[in-house]
């Protein structure tokens, strides 16, 4: 046991917890500084973290079987960047953003389809959120099946995952157009078209963008769970698997380290694009918090 | 506006798409299952006919799409004429699946609801922690189970709380974000009120943001219990198929055995519904005990 490292961890986390009590009840002058506080709490926060990760795994002495320290990950992850760069590109680039974009777009696509039909809306609705809730996931070893061992069989089971939100997001945004505007369309004589792309879509972004953001985090839940099913010797999910067996554990969280970088990424993508789209929207705007 | 009709509204669309969706799956399992048929007959040097065709898909052993009929005898089959005590028998190993759900969305609410009155109740602990919340939820955090599953097991804990673990992993966040949201979603003029009562912190907290957090509490919970299943049956896969909905699964896409996919995935379903439905009951109860309006 190494007392003085676990005891400055304590010492570090204490100070900092309480700097940020300070921090978080200061009214600064400045606009600037009160943003760089509103910043800087989470931030610290996820230091302090670390820190007394490294202080409890250093000071303990655990096993870096069992837990490895945050510098050894760090570590691990500069000196096998080729092995996680080629895990990436098979999980990410081609089975994530391939299988996001067909089900997303799949999903879009249906809803328009069904939108005159609302006998058919009232059918699909019901099943789509009832999928919505169904551990989808499984349908991963009858994909491989299908489609093989490479990626397109994880496309698959990403499309399937990401369909149905999407879907019901779609339909349920469509819908949100109150009636008077869709009179007052009626009134300017717009046709189906027009009252679709001027006034439906833009009143149903926010839907859509949430199953977007949804579906961001789906997808390489998706693709990655997908891998353990059965995959070439290449892929995200595969790396944790193995390494898992192997208990290289270290190994293992730099993969995790990836995926959450990536995971928060393409979300972070996805939110920035609904901030530019969906401008006019309060939550956006500012109005409360 | 006409009155809302259950079955026109609801039992007649929806029986049509599951109707539709069933046929698909039939034409599906004669066009996916055909190749191996007309393999057999090539090896066998005879010449099949198509209506032979149709009628041998409906009934392979190993096809690569079973027809609906063969899953349901398969559920019929394991869950009904095994005793519930076998291995073999889909009852037992839903009952460990759902053992691990039941612990770990327990585990997840309590903690959950714990952290959300942190949050609400202390600035720090909002500013800090809640972008982290947030954030953990862009994580793919379903790939850490296999780690937690072999790391425990290699420390001698293993068995039913390292699923839960993974559960309770996955089902607290949808709770700590709907209940930080439910128990701020009492108005000022609400929380004006009490203050002018005189009302200490601790019954603000009882009597009016406790309740008033419900329908938000309820609402994730149904998300939660719903992942908290997802959790659980991944959490199986790597511990190597002992027992389990998802060890069903792994050792079916070992064997090749479909219709024991299909089977435990229906299965899943069923559970996944269940529960839901369980916890939508639930809302609906306590709703109306508070006098909400139905």
């Amino acid at each position: 046991m190494n007392l003085p490292i676990l005891v400055a961890a304590i010492v570090f986390w204490l100070f900092a917890w309480a700097f940020n009590e300070w921090l978080v009840r200061q009214r600064f002058q400045s606009e600037i500084a009160n943003r760089v506080a509103h910043f800087a709490v989470p931030v610290l926060f996820g230091i302090t973290l670390l820190v007394l990760w490294e202080g409890i795994v250093r000071g303990f002495a655990v096993p870096s079987v069992l837990l490895p320290a945050p510098s050894m990950i760090w570590q691990r992850l500069i000196n096998s960047l080729p092995t996680l760069m080629a895990d990436f590109r098979q999980t990410f680039l081609k089975a994530v953003l391939t299988g996001y974009a067909l089900g997303c777009g799949l999903g879009f696509v249906v809803a328009i389809l069904i939108d005159r039909s609302p006998f058919l809306q009232k059918g699909l609705l019901p099943l789509g959120n009832f999928v919505s809730a169904l551990p989808v996931i499984g349908v991963a070893p009858i994909m491989v099946m299908w489609f093989g061992f490479d990626w397109q069989s994880k496309v698959a089971v990403v499309v399937i995952m990401t369909f149905f939100p999407m879907l019901v997001n779609t339909i349920a945004g469509l819908a949100a157009s109150s009636h008077m505007e869709r009179d007052l369309m009626r009134t300017y004589a717009a046709s189906w078209w027009q009252t679709l792309i001027k006034l439906r879509l833009p009143a149903a972004w926010p839907f859509i963008f949430n199953a977007l953001k949804i579906n961001s985090t789906l997808a390489l839940i998706g693709a990655i769970v997908a891998e353990f099913f059965g995959t070439p010797i290449v892929g995200m999910g595969f790396r944790i698997s193995t390494e898992v067996g192997r208990m290289n554990v270290d190994m293992v969280w730099a993969e995790i380290a990836v995926a959450a970088v990536a995971g928060s990424a393409f979300y972070g993508v996805v939110a920035l694009i609904e901030r530019a789209v969906t401008f006019w929207h309060p939550s956006i705007r500012g109005g409360g918090a | 506006m006409r009155e809302e009709s259950f079955v026109r509204d609801k039992l007649l669309p929806v029986g049509t798409v599951v109707a539709l969706l069933i046929v698909v799956w039939y034409i599906a399992v004669v066009f996916l299952n055909a190749p191996f048929e007309r393999d057999t007959a090539a090896r066998a040097g005879t010449e099949i006919s198509f209506s032979q065709i149709v009628h041998n898909t409906m009934a392979q052993e190993r096809p690569v799409l079973p027809a609906p009929h063969q899953v349901i005898a398969e559920i019929w089959d394991t869950t009904v004429n095994k005793p519930i005590t076998s291995k073999r028998s889909l009852v037992y190993h839903a009952w460990i699946t759902l053992s691990a759900t039941l612990l770990g969305f327990g585990i997840g609410g309590v903690l959950g609801i714990l952290l959300a009155i942190g949050i609400v109740h202390n600035r720090a602990m909002d500013r800090s922690l809640m972008p982290w919340v947030i954030a953990s939820q862009t994580i793919p955090i379903l790939a850490v189970a296999p780690m937690i599953i072999v790391v425990l097991n290699a420390i001698g804990i293993s068995g039913l709380l390292p699923k839960a673990l993974i559960s309770t992993y996955l089902s607290f966040f949808p709770v700590v974000v709907g209940m930080v949201k439910g128990l701020r979603s009492p108005e000022a003029i609400q929380l004006d009120l009490m203050h002018t009562y005189n009302a200490s912190q601790a019954q603000t907290f009882w009597k009016l943001r406790w309740p008033s957090s419900m329908p938000y509490l309820f609402t994730s919970l149904k998300v939660a219990v719903a992942i908290s299943l997802v959790g659980a049956i991944v959490g199986e896969l790597p511990t190597g198929a002992v027992a389990g909905l998802g060890a069903r699964l792994l050792a079916g896409s070992y064997y090749g055995q479909t219709v024991q996919i299909w089977s435990a995935l229906f299965m899943a379903a069923a559970l996944a519904a269940v529960l839901v439905m369980i916890v939508g009951f639930a809302h609906t109860a306590v709703l109306k005990r508070m006098g909400a309006k139905p």
